[in-house]
């Protein structure tokens, strides 16, 4: 079975509901969807934004590739990724993973695959704009990359 | 002519988000090619000898030191990514 693959690198806000009802309306013999949605934090308040810059030529390309080997992986019937760039305050909506299955367990582990891939593999990179006024890049953490290991174990 | 691609901090080090380069035939993998980058300018030297990884896509797949980019058409080099 071929999975139904939607996926989008917008500046928009995204409906998570919207998007769920329509791997629901695909039908089939789905019966689990599992849904993760990334919010941009306000780290205790010390962040009053966070600027997301990618590489339009790669990103979803990139994306394409970490669904399908979650799809070669996992039986799936569905996956929608939506990733925003641009200009985000905490609380914003950043990421969608949206991962449907016959049962639950490929659904887990299907969207915290492709969110943990993402993580690493997808040419994204972030801006924080401080309280204080103060602009830097976010650097790469080491436990995002032993989280991508994980799955090769 | 290949087109050289810069992101993030990389791209402000270098004042520019892109430049059209001809590779000389001696720059063979992404290894030749950073070095080569850092004769050519300082602010990439510079870059090259800071704290931070630098990672390649060579025509927007992941590469790695020893990939080739004979014949490539866009190089893009930015940190390791952060999105999610």
């Amino acid at each position: 079975m071929s999975a139904s693959v939607h996926i989008s690198v917008q500046l928009e806000p995204f409906d998570q509901a919207a998007e769920e009802a329509n791997i629901k309306a695909l039908g089939g013999d789905i019966g689990a969807i599992v849904s993760f949605t990334g919010l941009v934090r306000s780290e205790g308040g010390a962040l009053t934004a966070l600027t997301l810059e990618h590489y339009p030529a790669m990103t979803k390309t990139e994306l394409g590739r970490i669904v399908s080997i979650a799809c070669e992986r996992w039986d799936i019937a569905a996956v929608t990724v939506i990733h925003r760039f641009g200009r985000l305050v905490p609380g914003n909506p950043i990421v969608l993973v949206i991962a449907a299955s016959n049962h639950r367990r490929a659904a887990f582990q299907a969207a915290d695959f492709i969110m943990d891939y993402l993580k690493t593999d997808a040419p994204f990179w972030k801006k924080q704009e401080a309280t204080s006024g103060e602009c830097e890049w976010v650097q790469a953490k080491e436990s995002d990359i032993a989280d991508k290991a994980r799955w090769s174990q | 002519m290949t087109k050289i691609l810069y992101f993030s901090w990389i791209r402000e080090a270098m004042k520019c988000s892109e430049a059209q380069e001809t590779l000389p035939e001696s720059v063979k993998t992404v290894a030749d090619l950073l070095e080569w980058l850092g004769q050519k300018s300082v602010a990439f030297q510079d870059i090259l000898e800071s704290d931070g990884s630098i990672h390649v896509a060579v025509d927007q797949r992941h590469a790695q030191a020893a990939t080739s980019v004979i014949g490539a058409s866009e190089i893009a080099l930015f940190p390791p990514v952060t999105g999610g």
